[in-house]
C-alpha cells in the first residue's frame, strides 16, 4: 500500500508545466551583482502540465466541500456558496490598489454600496471593510475601544474586558492580543448569561463586553436590551461577534440590540466561500461615537465621485494592507443585491426553521439536545449514554457527511454542535437524522464499531500525538 | 427565492415536527421592539440583471491597460491551468481541515505551501500563511518580543509605509516602542547600530522604493545585539536573490500576492511567515505536519494547535484563527506550474524588464534616480507631485506611478514598476505619455490637465 | 489512579515532596495527566524565577488541550526536568518519578504541611 504522492514526488528533473514569457538580456549577475544572488535554486516541483492536473484534481478528490456534502458545522454557518459570485468576482481581477481613484470609479461605489448595505442590515452608522477576517474584526473593533476610553481620560482605568465562559476563544485571545485583562462570566442553567452574575462583574474598570447573540449554545440572549443597559450604565462599550448573524439577518439588527461595536463574518453569514479555511473577511460596524476610530482608509462620497477617504485624524490605524479582501467584498455584494431585504428575512427564517427541524430528528434519534426548546439557527446536543462525541463524528465520515462541531463550546460536556443553514432541503436533514439514528444503533450493537471509524476515507484515525510530539513541517528532500 | 429551497409543504412540515404554528413563533425570544424593522435595501436583482449591472461598474474601472504599478502589488503571468485547478469546488468550498480524515486534499496541499516557502526562504518553518505581508510582519514583531523579552523593534523607513503603519496598529496596545531608521540619498537603508533594549530589526528587500538592502550586514547588526532580524521580502524576488536563510534571518514574512493571485484591487492575497527551529513555539498560525494513519500511511493534519486562540484561549500566541488557505493554493499550484524554472525566468524577466525600462525613460529624458540595484520597481523623480502624474497617465490610458510617500523628504515622484509581462509597445505608450504630460524633461511644454 | 502515601497535593493536581533541606520537588498527578491526554510538550520556569504559591509556573500540552500548572509552595525554581523536552510522554508514563517538572527551594517548607494528604486529594480526584 503506497502513499498518496507528494508533488515532490512526482517531480522529475527537467520537466516542466507552465511558460512564462521569454524576456532577453543582461544577465543578473550584470544587473544587480553577484553577491546579491542566491546560489542554489529552490527545490520547486518540476512536473509536467498533465501530472500537475492530475495530482491536484486527486487531491480534490481527497477533499469533502459544501459542494459534495453536507456539512453542518455548528458556528461556521457552512451554506451553499453561489457560483454566480465567482462570475461576479472575475470582473474586477486586474485592478491595481494604487491605480487612480478617477479610474476606479466602479469598485469603488461597489465598495461604497457595500457599506451602506452592511450598516443598513446590522443597524450601525459607519462601517470599514477593512479586516481580513473576523478575528481581526474583533481587533479591530477591541482596539476602537481601548482608543475610545483613552479619549476619555478613562484608558488607565478599564483594564477589562468580559466574555461569557462560552465564548469563542478568539474573544479572550483578541482582549490578551489588546492589552486587556478577561473576566469571564457564567451561562446560567438556562443557556443565556447569568445575568446577576453579569451585572455583578460590571464595574468601572470595565473597558468592554464581547457578546454574541444568539449565543454560542444557538439560544438568544432575552434580556440583552437590559445587558446593553447595565453595561453602558457603567460606561463600558458593547462588542458584538457576529458570528451568528445568520439566525437574525434580515429580522433584527444588534445595533438596535444595543451595540456598540459589530464585526461580521462574511464567509459565513454572506456566504463567501470558507476556501479550506480562508480568506475570510470581516468588516466592523460602529455607532456614530466610535466612527472616527476606524481603520483608514473609508470609501466616500463627494458629490458623484468616489474617494478613499484618508483623513482620519484619530482613526486607530491600519490593519492591514490596501482597502480589503476585495474579492471576496464583491462576493457578499453580489449575494445581498440579489437577495434584498425579503431574501435576507428569508434567510435567517428558514436557517432557524432548519436547526430546529434536526433539532427534533436528532431527538428522536437518540440524542440528548442540551437544550432542549426553541433555538435559533443552531443547537447544542450529546450523544446518548455511553458514546463518545469523538467516536460519533468519526462514524459519520463513512457515510458521506460531515460530523457537526464538537467539542464546542466548552461548557457543555461533549458537545456536539449542529447548524444546518437554510440551503439545505428537509430531505438532507432527514437522511443527516438517519445516518445518525443507525451510528447509535449499530454502536450499541458492536463496541467496535464505533473504535474502528472512519474505515471508508482516504486515510484513517491519524497519530496526532505524534505529529505533534515529533514534528514534521516540510518535505523531506533526499539530500536534506 | 434563490438558494433557499423551502417549498410552502415544506415549511408546513417543518413547523408540524417542531410544534409550532408558524415560523414567526421561532423568534418570540427576539424582544418584539427590535424584531423585522424595515430595511433599506435595494430590489432583489436575478442573475441576468445583476451582472449587467456589474459590468456597468467594471466599465468604470481602467484595467488591461499598460500597467507600471508596484508598491506590493503587480500584474504577474499567472498561466490558465492555476486558477482552474486552485478553484476547483472542493477546494473553495471546504472548510478548515479539523477532520483530518476527509481533508487530505486541503491538508496535503498546505503541507507542500509550507515546503514550498521553505525552499524560497531557506528557512527551516512555515506557517500555513496569513492575511497578508503587512500584518505578517506585526505578528513577527510580536514574536520577537514575546522571545527576547525585550520592548522595542527597530524598522526601516524603507519598509512599505502601510506596513510600518500596521506594525504600529498592532504594537500600540502592548506598549512596545518603534524606533526607526531613515532612509540615505541612495534611497537604501544604512545599517544602524541596535541597542540591546531591541527586539527585532526589521528591513524589506527590495524595498519599497524597489532597491536592494545589505541584508547580510543587517542581519549582523541585529545579531551583536541579541536582537532578531525580521526579513520583509518578496517571494517572487527569492528566485534569483540570495534567500534569507542564507544571510542568517530569523523570520522571513512577506506578501504572496506576486506568487499567482490576481490584484483584486488589493486582497485577498497572502502572508507568509518562515522561521528558525529554534522559534517554532512561538509561531502563530496554522500548522500542517505529517504523520500516519492507524494502518500506517502517511496522512496530513493540523498540529501544535496548543499555540493557537481555540485552545490557548486568551493566552494564545495570536488571535489569528483563520490563514488565507484558498490564495496561497493558488501560489502552490503555479509555483508547481511553473517550477524552478519558470519562477526563475518570471523573476529574471521582471528584472530585464525593469532595468529596460529605467534606461528607456532616462534616455527620453526622465529623471530616475541612479541607484541601479533594484528588483521589480525604482524611482522616477516628477515636476508635478505623484498623485497628479498618476492621474494624468491614467487619462491617456495608462496605469503608473505610486505615488512617493510624502514622509521620504525627496520631493515629487512615483515608483515605475515592470514584469515579464510588460512588452515593448507598453514602454513605448508610457514614453508617449510621460512625453504629453511633460515629465520627460522637455523644457516649457504645455501641460495638458 | 496511584496516588503516593509520601506525597502532599495541591486540588489543582500538583504533588510536592516533603522538603529536603528546603527544595521539593513538583510535578502533576496521575489522575491530572489521564485527564490531559497523551502530553506533546511541556513549557517549563526559567531557573531561578521566583513563584508564589499559586502562580502559573509551566505549561502542559496535549493534542486538544493546554493546561497552566500552579506552583503548590512559594519559592525559587533552583532545577527543571530538561529531559522533558525530547520526551514529554514521561508525564504519562511516570508521573509521580520521571515526568517530575521542576524543583522549588521553599520559602516555607512548613508550608507542605498544609496541603492536601493523599486521601484529601484522593477524594478531590473522584469529584473529577
Amino acid at each position: 500500500m503506497s502513499d498518496f504522492p507528494l508533488v515532490f514526488e512526482r517531480s522529475a528533473p527537467g520537466r516542466r508545466a507552465a511558460r512564462p514569457p521569454v524576456t532577453e538580456g543582461a544577465t543578473m549577475a550584470e544587473l544587480l551583482g553577484e553577491t546579491a544572488l542566491r546560489a542554489s535554486p529552490p527545490r520547486l516541483p518540476e512536473v509536467s502540465e498533465l501530472d500537475l492536473v492530475r495530482h491536484y484534481t486527486q487531491l480534490a478528490h481527497r477533499q469533502f466541500s459544501i459542494d459534495g456534502n453536507f456539512y453542518p458545522l455548528g458556528s461556521c454557518t457552512m451554506k451553499y456558496n453561489p457560483k454566480l459570485h465567482e462570475d461576479a468576482a472575475e470582473r474586477f481581477l486586474d485592478l491595481h490598489p494604487y491605480q487612480d481613484p478617477d479610474h476606479a470609479q466602479g469598485i469603488l461605489a461597489l465598495l461604497h454600496g457595500l457599506q451602506g448595505d452592511l450598516a443598513t442590515i446590522t443597524g450601525m452608522d459607519a462601517i470599514s471593510l477593512q479586516p481580513a477576517a473576523g478575528a481581526h474584526g474583533e481587533l479591530t473593533g477591541i482596539l476602537m475601544i481601548r482608543a475610545f476610553h483613552e479619549a476619555n481620560g478613562e484608558g488607565e482605568q478599564r483594564r477589562v474586558v468580559i466574555c461569557p465562559d462560552g465564548a469563542h476563544g478568539t474573544n479572550p485571545a483578541t482582549a490578551s492580543m489588546a492589552g486587556y485583562d478577561v473576566v469571564e462570566v457564567s451561562t446560567g442553567p438556562d443557556g443565556e448569561v447569568d445575568i446577576e452574575a453579569f451585572e455583578a462583574a460590571l464595574g468601572p474598570d470595565t473597558a468592554a463586553v464581547m457578546l454574541t447573540n444568539p449565543n454560542t449554545l444557538g439560544i438568544f440572549e432575552r434580556r440583552i436590551l437590559r445587558m446593553s443597559e447595565a453595561a453602558h450604565a457603567v460606561g463600558a462599550q458593547l462588542y458584538y461577534d457576529g458570528a451568528n448573524l445568520n439566525a437574525v439577518v434580515g429580522r433584527a439588527r444588534p445595533g438596535d440590540m444595543g451595540f456598540d461595536v459589530v464585526h461580521l463574518n462574511l464567509h459565513k453569514t454572506f456566504t463567501t466561500p470558507h476556501g479550506g479555511g480562508g480568506p475570510g473577511t470581516g468588516p466592523v460596524g460602529v455607532k456614530a461615537h466610535l466612527a472616527p476610530y476606524l481603520p483608514a482608509p473609508l470609501v466616500a462620497r463627494e458629490g458623484d465621485r468616489f474617494v478613499l477617504d484618508t483623513d482620519r485624524p484619530r482613526s486607530i490605524g491600519r490593519m492591514r494592507s490596501f482597502y480589503g479582501n476585495v474579492g471576496n467584498l464583491v462576493r457578499a455584494y453580489a449575494y445581498i443585491r440579489t437577495l434584498g431585504a425579503e431574501g435576507l428575512r428569508r434567510v435567517s427564517s428558514m436557517a432557524v426553521l432548519n436547526a430546529n427541524y434536526l433539532r427534533m430528528k436528532m431527538k428522536e434519534a437518540g440524542y440528548t439536545i442540551a437544550f432542549d426548546r426553541v433555538n435559533m439557527h443552531e443547537f447544542v446536543a450529546q450523544p446518548p449514554a455511553g458514546l463518545r462525541t469523538l467516536d460519533i463524528a468519526k462514524a459519520l465520515l463513512d457515510h458521506g457527511v460531515h460530523p457537526m462541531t464538537v467539542y464546542f463550546p466548552l461548557i457543555v460536556k461533549e458537545a456536539m454542535m449542529v447548524e444546518p443553514t437554510e440551503t439545505e432541503s428537509l430531505e438532507t436533514l432527514d437522511a443527516y437524522a438517519a445516518v445518525l439514528a443507525e451510528v447509535v444503533e449499530r454502536a450499541q450493537a458492536d463496541p467496535e464499531y464505533l473504535a474502528g471509524a472512519p474505515r471508508h476515507t482516504p486515510v484513517r484515525r491519524l497519530d496526532e500525538t505524534t505529529a505533534a510530539r515529533k514534528p514534521v513541517l516540510r518535505y523531506g528532500f533526499a539530500a536534506d | 427565492m434563490p438558494y433557499v429551497p423551502h417549498t410552502d409543504d415544506d415549511i408546513r412540515r417543518a413547523l408540524a415536527v417542531i410544534g409550532v404554528d408558524g415560523v414567526d413563533d421561532l423568534f418570540a425570544d427576539v424582544p418584539a421592539e427590535i424584531l423585522d424593522p424595515p430595511l433599506e435595501l435595494s430590489a432583489p436583482m436575478d442573475e441576468v440583471t445583476l451582472l449587467a449591472h456589474l459590468d456597468r461598474l467594471a466599465a468604470l474601472d481602467q484595467q488591461a491597460v499598460p500597467t507600471f504599478l508596484g508598491g506590493g502589488v503587480r500584474r504577474h503571468f499567472i498561466p490558465a491551468v492555476t486558477p482552474r485547478l486552485a478553484m476547483q469546488g472542493e477546494f473553495v468550498t471546504a472548510y478548515t481541515p479539523y477532520q483530518a480524515e476527509v481533508a487530505q486534499g486541503v491538508l496535503q496541499s498546505t503541507f507542500e505551501f509550507q515546503t514550498m516557502m521553505s525552499e524560497l526562504t531557506g528557512l527551516p518553518i512555515a506557517n500555513a500563511s496569513m492575511y497578508d505581508g503587512a500584518s505578517a510582519v506585526a505578528e513577527a514583531a510580536l514574536l520577537a518580543v514575546r522571545q527576547t523579552h525585550r520592548e522595542t523593534v527597530m524598522v526601516s523607513r524603507a519598509v512599505h509605509p502601510e506596513t510600518r503603519e500596521v506594525l504600529q496598529t498592532y504594537l500600540w496596545p502592548l506598549d512596545i516602542d518603534i524606533e526607526v531608521v531613515d532612509l540615505e540619498p541612495s534611497l537604501t537603508t544604512p545599517v544602524p547600530v541596535v541597542g540591546d533594549h531591541v527586539a527585532a530589526l526589521i528591513v524589506q528587500d527590495p524595498n519599497h522604493l524597489g532597491y536592494l538592502e545589505d541584508m547580510p550586514a543587517m542581519a549582523a547588526a541585529a545579531h551583536a545585539a541579541g536582537a532578531l532580524l525580521i526579513a520583509v521580502v518578496d517571494p517572487l524576488a527569492l528566485a534569483v536573490l540570495r534567500e534569507p536563510g542564507s544571510y542568517g534571518a530569523d523570520v522571513a514574512v512577506g506578501d504572496g500576492q506576486v506568487l499567482g493571485v490576481p490584484m483584486q484591487f488589493g486582497g485577498p492575497a497572502f502572508g507568509f511567515m518562515v522561521v528558525t527551529d529554534a522559534l517554532l513555539r512561538q509561531l502563530p498560525g496554522r500548522l500542517v505536519g505529517q504523520t500516519n494513519d492507524v494502518d500506517g500511511r502517511r496522512a496530513f493534519v493540523l498540529t501544535l494547535q496548543a499555540r493557537e486562540q481555540h485552545i490557548r484561549r486568551s493566552k494564545a500566541k495570536s488571535n489569528i484563527c483563520s490563514n488565507h488557505q484558498l490564495a496561497a493554493l493558488l501560489a502552490t499550484v503555479n509555483m508547481a506550474a511553473l517550477g524552478p524554472a519558470g519562477l526563475r525566468e518570471m523573476a529574471e524577466g521582471t528584472v530585464r524588464r525593469a532595468h529596460q525600462l529605467a534606461a528607456a525613460v532616462r534616455a527620453a529624458g526622465g529623471d530616475v534616480a541612479p541607484n541601479e540595484r533594484f528588483f521589480a520597481e525604482f524611482v522616477l523623480r516628477t515636476r508635478a507631485d505623484g498623485v497628479t502624474v498618476r492621474r494624468r497617465l491614467a487619462k491617456r490610458g495608462v496605469r503608473a506611478g505610486v505615488p512617493l510617500p510624502a514622509e521620504y523628504g525627496i520631493g515629487n515622484g512615483v515608483t515605475l514598476a515592470a514584469t515579464e509581462l510588460t512588452t515593448d509597445a507598453d514602454i513605448e505608450a508610457l514614453l508617449a505619455a510621460l512625453h504629453d504630460v511633460g515629465e520627460l524633461g522637455v523644457v516649457g511644454t504645455e501641460v495638458p490637465a | 489512579m496511584k496516588i503516593p502515601q509520601e506525597l502532599r497535593f495541591a486540588a489543582s493536581h500538583e504533588w510536592a515532596t516533603e522538603p529536603a533541606d528546603g527544595i521539593v520537588t513538583v510535578g502533576i498527578s496521575d489522575f491530572a495527566q489521564d485527564q490531559l491526554g497523551d502530553v506533546v510538550f511541556v513549557e517549563l520556569p526559567d531557573v531561578g524565577r521566583s513563584l508564589a504559591a499559586g502562580e502559573a509556573a509551566a505549561v502542559v500540552e496535549s493534542v486538544k488541550t493546554a493546561s497552566d500548572i500552579y506552583a503548590p509552595l512559594a519559592g525559587e525554581v533552583v532545577e527543571v526536568n530538561g529531559a522533558l523536552l525530547d520526551a514529554p510522554e514521561a508525564i504519562n508514563t511516570d508521573a509521580y518519578g520521571e515526568g517530575w517538572l521542576f524543583r522549588l527551594r521553599v520559602t516555607d517548607a512548613a508550608a507542605w504541611g498544609g496541603l492536601l494528604d493523599a486521601d484529601a486529594y484522593a477524594a478531590v480526584a473522584e469529584e473529577g
